[in-house]
């Protein structure tokens, strides 16, 4: 490609996503002679006799990132982040899903892998890998995002892709068995209230958790999306907790431990708690409330022309269903409800779809969720009030605006 | 702090009896007769029992550690992340003061400044840190390098000695800086036209 220009969209283009060419680019280019493929001339390449696939080497733009809005000074206390923009269904990829590990990712073998339950219980259990893949399973679709998503952005623009706005966000399909079940065969104490996760990392990380939510739908989870979790899952064992903050769902389970208070470590003191306005910080803050965006258009990708262009995003809750997504293209005055496509479940990522016919005036483009609890996704305006949301800050699930210029440019817009 | 655990469980309870009439679909199918876990005793669960329920210490092992003892550990095990008396280090930032800092946009979070109770800083150093060889230090290490970190936050004494008895009474600035989740704390309304 001699052409510098064209280099340059190239390159955005890679980084950001695609360009997206409007309605109207068949009719008005007038079409040259067809070239017969030279893959369609010659066999391609033999199948090897053993493999994983992998995707194709033109999408080699599709990867996790570390974000560079947001610099550690080591990457063991790190993440990455899902190319959202890449996403074209409610199932994130295994090799896509967000990494947050607190000091980097362990090679566990599963043969010496063990899983304790013990403390107030009747009998404190251990078990093997192969004791575990025994039970029957349970396999569930459920988001999981990091309760830090979208962090950098709220009074000002930080980031310029939905992929370092909103990347701390994945969807998969979750195989395990119920907690319930082996605190049950362990004999919980009436007199139990919560229960510790700890981890096999380095890290050995550690949260509290309420009995009733362990004991009503949390999973230990061994396969995502098919196949046995990545290593960077929490493989072979992780907790996963619907709906909550992705911390809560430690990885590389290894100890369970019951008991009547909850220990207040760091994970959930000095970290995982947010600031609000008298100076005090919000506590065991799990749910991960009602949040959508839109990936396409999104930050950093240029709309080729005006015309029909059909806007797309995620929208999910982890109080249940989402219900409705509203869209707006002229910054929140006016508001059209967008298409949900099927399935749409329980705490999980949900699919909206708006046809849109732009105009080639500058235009804000927005998407507001509803979930079954009647609870409308707020503006930052609206959780400003409520909280104190300056340096560093937890649960922002504000509606996310994105700038189209005349040139079809699309930008953070969120400040 | 027991009737605020107490009032915290009762408020999680209803959030989560609340949850349950919403999303019966995510309860799990009813548990199989059989089971497959393996009887284990606590004195064998012991080396990985290692937890402190940070309010008032419990599970706090025997042993013990001065501040001067701390410095020691200090300089020898975690100065190269994090700089010459916990000031911030080639790979974290500063772990002393900002107390006093969170009525401000400016807050400075620190092991002084955020943590309620003195046993967090023992059970989080034990189990992560250092971070290149966790779970590596005796108890009187970590009891050392604990109250060397909290001397240079200005929370005990230069000749200050902490062991299981004396770590739970350090006074932190923080302790009643907590509040129960209280969420949904936004009321948005879905106006579909003129709005704003
Ligand atoms: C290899 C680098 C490294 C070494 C060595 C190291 N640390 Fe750390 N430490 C870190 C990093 C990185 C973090 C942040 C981890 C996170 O937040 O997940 C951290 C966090 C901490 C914290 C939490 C601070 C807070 O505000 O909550 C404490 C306390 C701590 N370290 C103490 C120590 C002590 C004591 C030693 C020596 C015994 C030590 N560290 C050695 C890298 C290191």
């Amino acid at each position: 490609m001699p052409d510098t220009r064209r280099n340059f969209l190239r390159r955005s283009a890679l980084i950001a996503g695609t360009a997206l060419a409007g309605a109207g680019l068949a009719r008005s280019t007038s079409a040259a002679p067809l070239e017969v493929p030279p893959t369609a001339q010659q066999p391609g390449r033999p199948i090897p006799p053993a493999s994983y696939g992998m995707p194709s080497k033109f999408e080699s733009q599709v990867v996790r990132r570390r974000t560079d809005v947001f610099v550690n000074r080591q990457n063991w206390s790190d993440w990455s982040m899902t190319p959202l923009q890449h996403q074209h269904g409610i199932v994130t990829p295994n090799g896509l899903i967000f990494e947050r590990h607190h000091a980097g990712i362990p090679d566990i073998d599963p043969a010496t892998h063990r899983l304790v339950i013990h403390g107030m219980v009747k009998q404190p259990l251990v078990f093997s890998m192969d004791n575990l893949l025994r039970y029957p399973s349970v396999s569930k679709f459920h988001f999981m995002e990091c309760s830090g998503n979208t962090l950098t952005d709220w009074t000002k623009v930080a980031s310029t892709t939905v992929q370092q706005t909103h990347g701390l966000l994945s969807c998969a399909q979750w195989t395990g068995v119920p907690v319930s079940w082996l605190l049950d065969e362990a004999g919980v104490a009436p007199a139990a209230r919560w229960v510790l996760f700890e981890g096999a990392d380095g890290s050995n990380h550690t949260r509290s958790i309420p009995l009733d939510k362990v004991m009503d739908d949390v999973l230990l989870v061994y396969a995502q999306n098919g196949e046995m979790l990545r290593p960077e899952q929490g493989y072979p064992l992780r907790a996963f907790i619907p709906g909550w903050e992705g911390n809560v769902s430690v990885k590389w389970l290894r100890r369970i431990k019951v008991a009547d208070q909850p220990w207040h470590f760091r994970s959930e003191t000095a970290r995982y708690t947010d600031p609000m306005p008298d100076g005090k910080w919000r506590q065991f803050s799990f749910v991960m409330e009602c949040k959508s965006v839109i990936t396409r258009p999104s930050g950093g990708m240029k709309l080729d022309r005006p015309g029909f262009h059909e806007i797309q995003g995620f929208a999910w809750s982890g109080r249940g269903r989402v219900s409705a997504v509203d869209l707006s293209v002229d910054g929140g005055k006016n508001w059209q409800t967008s298409t949900l496509e099927e399935p749409v479940i329980d705490k999980c990522l949900t699919r909206f779809r708006y046809r849109w016919n732009w105009d080639g005036r500058p235009a804000v483009i927005a998407s507001r969720a509803v979930d079954s609890t009647g609870y409308v996704q707020p503006t930052v305006q609206d959780i400003m009030k409520a909280r104190a949301i300056a340096g560093f800050v937890q649960h922002h699930n504000g509606v996310f605006p994105w700038s189209v210029s005349a040139s079809g440019e699309v930008r953070n817009a969120i400040a | 702090m027991r009737s605020r655990d107490a009032l915290l469980a009762t408020v999680l309870i209803l959030g989560a009896a609340a949850c349950v009439t919403q999303t019966s679909s995510s309860r799990p199918p009813e548990r199989p007769t059989v089971g497959f876990g393996h009887p284990i005793s606590e004195a064998d669960v012991a080396p990985w029992n290692i937890d402190i329920r940070t309010t008032d210490g419990r599970g706090l092992p025997s042993g013990r550690g001065s501040v001067a003892q701390g410095k020691v550990v200090y300089e020898a095990k975690c100065i190269a992340c994090h700089g010459p008396e916990a000031k911030g280090g080639a790979m974290y930032g500063t772990m002393v003061g900002g107390i006093g800092s969170f009525k401000t946009n400016s807050r400075v979070v620190t092991p002084g400044s955020m943590y309620p109770y003195a046993p967090i800083l023992f059970d989080y150093v034990r189990r992560s840190m250092p971070m290149d060889r966790p779970l590596s230090m005796t108890a009187d290490e970590v009891y050392a390098v604990s109250a060397y970190i909290l001397h240079l936050n200005g929370l005990v004494p230069a000749d200050a000695v902490l062991d299981q008895a004396t770590l739970p009474k350090v006074q932190m600035p923080n302790r009643d800086g907590f509040m129960l989740d209280d969420r949904p704390d936004t009321r948005a309304v879905r106006c579909m036209r003129g709005c704003k």
